[in-house]
């Protein structure tokens, strides 16, 4: 680790703390309300969800329009199994049975993730985009059919173990894990399958086993954002799960700029909080939400940011000391 | 021992024979030329060497081991690598990163060491780093290690290509047509470096070129394709005065 690097994890971290306590302050002075932290969390959680899915469609490069069915598994799958063990009397501290849900949450997404990737991965483009929506409408109809999680009706009596503490810092964590898994010979390897798949082999990368790699990590990461929502709304009903729950989400990321983490979150954050601001223009809420869309990708087709990452580095270098900007952008997360 | 050896390869793609019956033994340290008209196969035959086709029928073995039925993959881990006709770079990434992904299987951490950046990570990525930049140095690339490669000029995205083969430490390295679209100059400091890199990296070269200067020039050996056939295969002074070849160019 040289220099350079140690004063931008240090910087990132520093502006991370900053960040939290002024909404620790805001939300313990009452100055923003409960309405408000609500939106904060569900924004949070779709931040993990779009970070996820820009691991298949940003540095895979693929297109996958059913991410809500992975996090509807690992919404359900964990809801399971957090009331099995609250129905079996077993105690234990609520941090725990949240790490227990996101584990269980996580990794039967992941395992889907396997299992769907596998066979689907020779596809690509709009095929691969096509066999994905039928994937997650398999998933929602199987949960409006399904009676131990409560069918169409929804499941009910999930513990509420999500607040913005421990989601905030969640995010966090699961936004650099999805950073570094990015900057790593893993991630390497799967953005050069999306630049030039023959190139790529012939590099001696092996590319099935990357992109079902690739693939099962976003689908672990939703299953991490499904674990969250279920343990925030206490309640999930297969509904909210359908098609363009998964739209909204690869919305996010084009966006944000595929590839871009930092633009995913940024994207995320605007198109969270931007419909609930919208809300005192009620009926022409959707109307004002697709028409920045359209103006976005005339304009910006790439998205916000591109490929490029924001650096709060570099950033505050040519703030302060009207430096050069490098190209080689790295930390910033946030 | 040869280093690569394919015996009576046939392509066939529906009726058409692509390639028919083709031999060639590389032995260590050869410089290889492989020539012909337009449409002779000779990219063909590149496909099966390194996998990308299956031949119809043949075998073609590397160092004594079967290549039919791997995955191009696997082939370079066997050690062939190669370069393309119309450049493939990872566009997007930059010079050394393109160099990098081809180091991938000499770097050595596992998915969660890369994650969570441990102290493997950092020796390891170290090293990829260093010998990343020293590969682009030798094709003195150095200052644009970190520039896109789609921004870098034709003649260096060319040598780019080179050295991300060579960064999978091949025993045969196969350069599809490297001086295409080169003008003289350029041509001239390719052949100085193909020399070079033969030399300073001991390995055997097959090169399918255009440019009969560039191939009468540093090639030892030539084979000529055409129709898919075998129809000469000599030094380069035998190759010149051939009456096949001429005809193979010129016509009768």
């Amino acid at each position: 680790m040289d220099q350079k690097k140690k004063k931008s994890y240090l910087i990132n971290t520093a502006a991370i703390a900053l960040l939290y306590l002024l909404f620790f302050v805001l939300i313990q002075t009452k100055t923003i309300n409960n309405y408000f932290v609500g939106i904060m969390i569900m924004t949070c959680i779709m931040i993990i969800m779009a970070l996820s899915l820009n691991i298949v469609a940003g540095f895979l490069g693929q297109m996958a329009l059913g991410h809500a069915g992975f996090m509807a598994i690992g919404a359900y799958s964990s809801a399971m199994a957090t009331k099995a063990i609250v129905d079996a009397g077993i105690e234990m501290p609520s941090i725990l049975l949240l790490l227990v849900a996101l584990l269980v949450g996580g990794l039967v997404a992941g395992i889907f993730g396997i299992l769907i990737g596998t066979p689907t991965l020779r596809l690509r483009g709009d095929y691969l985009g096509i066999v994905t929506i039928g994937f997650a409408e398999i998933i929602r109809i199987f949960f409006i059919n399904f009676g131990p999680t409560g069918g169409a009706a929804g499941l009910k009596g999930i513990s509420k173990l999500v607040d913005f503490n421990n989601v905030f810092f969640i995010t966090v964590i699961v936004a650099v894990l999805i950073f570094t898994f990015g900057r790593s010979k893993h991630g390497r390897a799967i953005i050069s399958i999306r630049e030039d798949e023959i190139a790529s082999e012939s590099a001696g990368v092996p590319t099935t086993i990357y992109k079902v790699l690739g693939f099962t990590m976003a689908a672990f990461f939703a299953g991490l954002g499904g674990a969250l929502y279920a343990h925030y709304q206490a309640f999930l009903e297969p509904s909210k799960f359908a098609f363009m729950f998964s739209i909204e989400m690869f919305v996010i990321v084009v966006l944000g700029g595929l590839g871009s983490l930092t633009g995913s979150i940024l994207s995320a954050i605007v198109l969270t909080v931007l419909p609930e601001m919208l809300r005192e223009f009620s009926e022409y809420r959707l109307l004002i939400y697709s028409l920045l869309l359209i103006i976005m990708m005339i304009f910006r087709p790439q998205g916000m940011l591109g490929r490029s990452e924001f650096s709060l580095t570099d950033f505050i270098d040519k703030l302060i000391m009207r430096k050069n900007r490098k190209t080689t952008s790295d930390g910033g997360e946030k | 021992m040869s280093v690569m050896q394919a015996k009576d390869i046939t392509m066939q793609f529906g009726g058409l024979t692509a390639v028919d019956k083709f031999n060639l033994t590389l032995e260590p340290h050869e410089l290889v030329g492989l020539i012909g008209p337009n449409g002779a196969g000779k990219t063909t035959i590149f496909n099966m060497l390194t996998g990308v086709y299956v031949p119809t029928i043949g075998t073609i073995e590397i160092e004594g081991q079967s290549i039919i039925g791997k995955k191009p993959n696997e082939i370079v881990k066997m050690g062939a690598s190669r370069t393309f006709q119309n450049i493939r770079l990872f566009k997007d990434l930059t010079a050394i990163e393109n160099v990098k992904i081809a180091y991938h299987n000499f770097i050595d951490y596992n998915l969660a060491q890369g994650m969570f950046r441990t102290k493997k990570f950092w020796s390891e990525e170290k090293k990829a780093q260093d010998e990343c930049f020293k590969l682009l140095e030798i094709f003195d690339m150095g200052e644009y290690a970190d520039t896109l490669a789609k921004n870098l000029p034709y003649g260096q995205q060319r040598k780019l290509e080179i050295a991300r083969a060579l960064a999978t430490e091949p025993k045969v390295l196969m350069l599809d047509e490297p001086a295409a679209g080169m003008n003289p100059n350029e041509t001239a400091e390719l052949m100085k470096t193909i020399h070079f890199i033969r030399e300073k990296f001991d390995i055997t070269v097959l090169l399918i070129e255009h440019d009969m200067k560039l191939v009468m020039g540093i090639c030892e050996r030539i084979i000529v394709v055409d129709y898919g056939k075998t129809i000469a295969e000599g030094s380069p002074a035998e190759i010149k005065n051939n009456p096949d070849v001429i005809r193979a160019y010129l016509g009768d």
